[in-house]
């Protein structure tokens, strides 16, 4: 147990250990660690992010719905103010329809009257002359008495 | 287990010697058959099971580390890499603890310190004949030597070679780092201004050796109690192992005992090998960052 040599064989052993691990194991293992770790603060950010996110999306929904609700039902009230007019545009056309319809029908009873009347002149005015000739027994010259004749249908 | 023939003490003395390979006396180059032969030889010989087991453990510990560093991924680490990983983290939490300058190379210092030497005190929990009673096998029917001649001590750091060559090369980064830091002008004076100081350049004068011989015994303290402290607890650790041992050899019942005795002061040893790997990391540590500071 004296001492020797060894101790300088130790030392450079040292030197030659340390330097390898210095230069090649060491840097290695810390940029593994230091890299994991901006990983791992990465991830956390990322969780942490989509997080938020999804509270926003959750506000953005809530939103949009209570605005479709909004717009479901103003077209609803949309849609029955249309209908109330629609009806009543319904309702005044069918009034104009039936007074046309009603004059219509007027004009067709006083045209039919008149040609009733007309006829009926007529015949009433060939009564006449055939009663007036019966009464006077003999021929009356109908194109003498056309004027008179007329004059009696008006009055008719 | 004392073999064949051999005495308590021959055992003892047996287990203690180093494998010394020198040049004899007469001149030839060869192993020392005695502990009186390899003290023969002088400062010019080498404990080659020492180098032979540091070398072989830090190898180790570079090439287990190295193959994790150079897979390493910054996904989700596995068993290994993990291991290697709260060590490594462990270390450096340490090292941003108790060193407050700012060199890269420190921290990488105390993970190999620390890794290497726990490894080699590691050694100290395998049984004390195993690797040496292998050894003399493969000496004897190998090399055709003497089995009672091959000396195989597994734990370099119960050679005080192996704590010493550690200690002195931290001994020369802290010189090194010193004088780096505060220039050679600074590091005598911080040798030789305190811890006596005075405003008058005479008593100043006077103060001169009597700080330089304090200052200069806690310099020099540093590295020797460093390797001594680890040698002499592993040493120690060693030693009732192999007075354990030699019980094994004392028929049935001791060899019971001996066995339980063995297994307790195994688990009672895990926690000096581990404390004295951490103890010689941590204070390599705080002498170089007394090196990058003025007092």
């Amino acid at each position: 147990m004296n001492l020797n040599a060894t101790m300088i064989g130790q030392s450079i052993f040292f030197g030659v250990f340390l330097w390898f691990c210095w230069k090649f194991i060491w840097p290695m293992l810390m940029s593994a660690l230091s890299e994991r770790e901006t990983r791992i603060a990465d991830g956390l950010a990322a969780g942490e992010k989509g997080r938020r996110d999804l509270e926003l999306a959750d506000k953005r929904v809530g939103e949009m719905l209570r605005e479709a609700k909004g717009k479901a039902a103003e077209i609803l009230s949309q849609a029955e103010r249309r209908a109330g007019e629609i009806s009543d545009e319904a309702k005044a056309q069918a009034r104009v329809e039936a007074e046309r319809i009603l004059s219509g029908a007027q004009t067709e009873i006083e045209q039919e009257m008149n040609r009733a009347r007309d006829a009926l002149r007529g015949q009433v005015a060939a009564l006449a002359v055939s009663g007036a000739s019966q009464l006077l027994e003999r021929e009356v010259d109908a194109g003498a008495h056309a004027e008179l004749l007329d004059q009696l249908a008006t009055r008719l | 287990m004392a073999s064949g023939g051999q005495s308590s003490s021959e055992y003892i003395k047996h287990h203690l010697q180093n494998l010394t390979l020198g040049q004899h006396p007469d001149g030839h180059w060869g192993f020392a058959h005695s502990a009186a032969e390899a003290k023969a030889m002088g400062f010019w010989a080498i404990n080659v099971d020492t180098l032979l087991w540091s070398f072989t453990l830090g190898a180790l510990f570079l090439w287990w580390f190295y193959r994790i560093a150079k897979k390493a991924s910054t996904g989700v680490p596995g068993g290994g890499q993990n291991f290697v990983e709260m060590l490594v983290e462990f270390i450096d939490t340490n090292v941003r603890g108790s060193f407050t300058a700012k060199n890269d190379m420190v921290a990488p210092m105390a993970l190999t310190l620390f890794v290497w030497i726990l490894l080699i005190n590691m050694m100290d929990l395998v049984p004390v004949d195993w690797l040496p009673g292998l050894a003399a096998i493969v000496g004897e029917h190998v090399f055709g030597a003497d089995p009672h001649h091959v000396f195989f001590k597994v734990v370099p750091s119960t050679d005080p070679n192996a704590t010493f060559g550690l200690s002195l090369t931290i001994f020369a980064f802290v010189l090194y780092y010193s004088i780096k830091m505060k220039g050679a002008g600074g590091f005598a004076a911080e040798l030789t201004m305190q811890p006596f100081q005075a405003n008058n350049p005479i008593v100043r004068v006077l103060f001169i050796p009597v700080n330089l011989f304090l200052e200069g015994v806690s310099l020099l303290a540093k590295p020797v109690s460093l390797s001594l402290r680890l040698f002499g607890n592993l040493y120690a650790g060693e030693m009732i192992f192999i007075l354990i041992a030699l019980m094994f050899s004392a028929g049935w019942g001791l060899f019971v005992f001996g066995g339980v005795l063995q297994w307790a002061w195994a688990v009672f040893h895990v926690l000096i090998v581990l404390l004295q790997a951490f103890i010689f990391m941590t204070l390599s540590v705080v002498y170089l960052d007394m090196a990058h500071h003025e007092h």
